[in-house]
């Protein structure tokens, strides 16, 4: 079988030489590893202030979007949560009433609708299912929490927000898609 | 003793006790930076700047742990273990020489608490109680794992004090005093006892490691097989005081290992530069905490480069190797000194 590196080596059960009898020519190897490694790069990333770099195509946390007039494009047909291998999406519908029509859309959204982060595998197929261009995925980290209860994203989690500041850039990956479509 | 003398010496204990104690608690520090910087990571860098305030955390929380007693444990002796283990490795500083003498307005004020004339020994027989500490604690808390590690520990120390012993013993023969300031001032510049006893100090220095329970003879604190060896059922501040005992026990070993076989205060290259006696005195105290440094670093180093020993290994070397090897040394350096005395007339 051809090995994936070449630092593979075959394990054989052989009596130790003399030299390695007495450990400590093959404890000053080791020690001297370990003095290089104490003096080389140190890999880790000091996560909150640093990130890791990662793929323009990479699928993190979920944004719902806004249409350019601030309405919810989302009107709840369940596509992605049919979609979703893990299901991890559920919602209930609602019927949007005289007036909210600055809110939504369309005459039907999204009353609640939630992800289980815990449950999601970022594969990104709700957001290839969405007909409205609803739900992305996008940059962002899912960030660290300490109870399961609080990994149930609601809409106060996945909707941008009106006011242009607050809407979530999603284009990196959309320019990135388009990249490796062209 | 005069009045000015016992000032001098319950600040010297004091001191010195104070020393050890952060000695200890930075070695925590230390340690897991070190792992950290072994393996290409950071290591705590969270609580103060590079973290240096860790150690303090660590105490903060192990005091707020919940206090556990089992209900099947020997209360009276459960208590006794950790703090007679605590109690052994704060006494042993008692006796090494941290430094040469101060003279302060024509007194002459000696650096070491006390200058006992048999100090090895005492340092032996303190270290020997230490393993009290642990058996009596795994015995205590009633649990199968508690007791082997305890047992574990127990046959281990005694396997390597006797080549700890006879290592001492050609020491002594050579040096022909029991007293530790002695041995050091023997040993002025660099004329070293390693460089007169490389087999003795390789033992020495095989069975410190040993006796201090450290990589690769942790057996008795086995993970993988003994959940957690000795103190298993502790928890709190009582597994503290086993946790800090072995560092201030490192710290202790460190310092012996350097007084013995290190020249202790003394430093090479100083003698001709004139500097006053005072001088002489405060640099040789921190050039003997340099040496004591380096060896606290070498535990670390070789704790986070091998792995420890099987049983029968551990026993095989103590009794098969360590023994015998500690027994030709004492021979050679018996015959080395005879020669020397020119007893050999052929």
């Amino acid at each position: 079988m051809q090995s994936l590196t070449n630092r593979s080596k075959v394990v054989v059960n052989k009596k130790m030489s003399f030299m390695e009898k007495i450990y400590l020519p093959e404890i000053a190897k080791g020690m001297m590893i370990t003095l290089r490694h104490l003096f080389k790069k140190k890999v880790t990333i000091k996560y909150p202030e640093q990130k890791r770099p990662v793929a323009p195509v990479w699928r993190g946390w979920h944004v719902l979007k806004r249409d350019e007039l601030g309405r919810e494009n989302c009107t709840a047909c369940g596509l992605c949560a049919v979609a979703c291998p893990a299901e991890a999406i559920t919602m209930t519908a609602a019927e949007r009433k005289p007036g909210e029509e600055n809110l939504f859309r369309e005459e039907k959204y999204a009353a609640v609708y939630e992800i289980n982060m815990l449950r999601c595998i970022f594969c990104g197929l709700c957001e290839e299912a969405c007909p409205k261009e609803a739900i992305f995925l996008t940059d962002r980290n899912v960030p660290v929490d300490l109870l399961r209860d609080d990994f149930i994203f609601g809409k106060d989690k996945l909707l941008e927000g009106v006011q242009p500041e607050k809407r979530i850039d999603i284009s990196v990956r959309a320019r990135a898609h388009r990249q490796i479509e062209n | 003793m005069e009045y000015s003398e016992l000032i001098f010496k319950i600040i010297f204990v004091i001191a010195v006790f104070a020393v050890s104690l952060l000695i200890a608690m930075y070695s925590t520090y230390a340690e897991r930076k070190i792992a950290a910087f072994m393996q290409d990571r950071i290591g705590p860098d969270r609580a103060g700047p590079f973290g240096i305030l860790q150690p303090l955390a660590d105490g903060v929380k192990m005091f707020m742990k919940e206090e556990i007693i089992p209900s099947h444990a020997d209360k009276v002796l459960f208590i006794l273990g950790p703090s007679l283990m605590m109690l052994t490795a704060c006494m042993t500083g008692v006796v090494i020489p941290w430094g040469n003498s101060l003279i302060i307005n024509g007194q002459e004020y000696i650096m070491q608490i006390t200058d006992v004339n048999i100090g090895i020994l005492y340092i032996f027989a303190v270290v020997s109680i230490g393993v009290y500490g642990i058996m009596i604690g795994g015995w205590a808390s009633n649990n199968k794992y508690s007791l082997l590690g305890a047992i574990r520990a127990t046959s281990q120390m005694i396997s390597y004090e006797l080549a700890m012993g006879m290592a001492i013993i050609s020491l002594v023969m050579m040096t022909g005093t029991l007293s530790l300031r002695e041995i050091v001032l023997q040993q002025p510049g660099a004329h070293w006892n390693v460089f007169y006893q490389p087999l003795g100090f390789l033992i020495f220095l095989v069975c410190a490691f040993a006796e201090t329970n450290r990589t690769p003879f942790d057996l008795p604190e086995c993970e993988t097989e003994l959940v957690g060896g000795y103190h298993t059922e502790y928890s709190s501040m009582k597994l503290g005081f086993y946790l800090f005992a072995e560092y201030i026990n490192m710290f202790i070993s460190s310092a012996v290992i350097a007084t013995l076989y290190f020249g202790g205060f003394n430093m090479p290259f100083v003698a001709g530069l004139g500097l006053s006696h005072n001088t002489l005195a405060v640099l040789g105290v921190v050039f003997f905490f340099a040496k004591i440094f380096f060896f606290i670093f070498f535990f670390m180093w070789v704790r986070w480069t091998i792995p420890r020993f099987r049983y029968d290994q551990l026993m095989n070397l103590g009794w098969k190797v360590m023994i015998p090897l500690s027994i030709v040394n004492l021979l050679l350096t018996g015959l080395v000194l005879l020669w020397r005395n020119g007893l050999f007339h052929f």
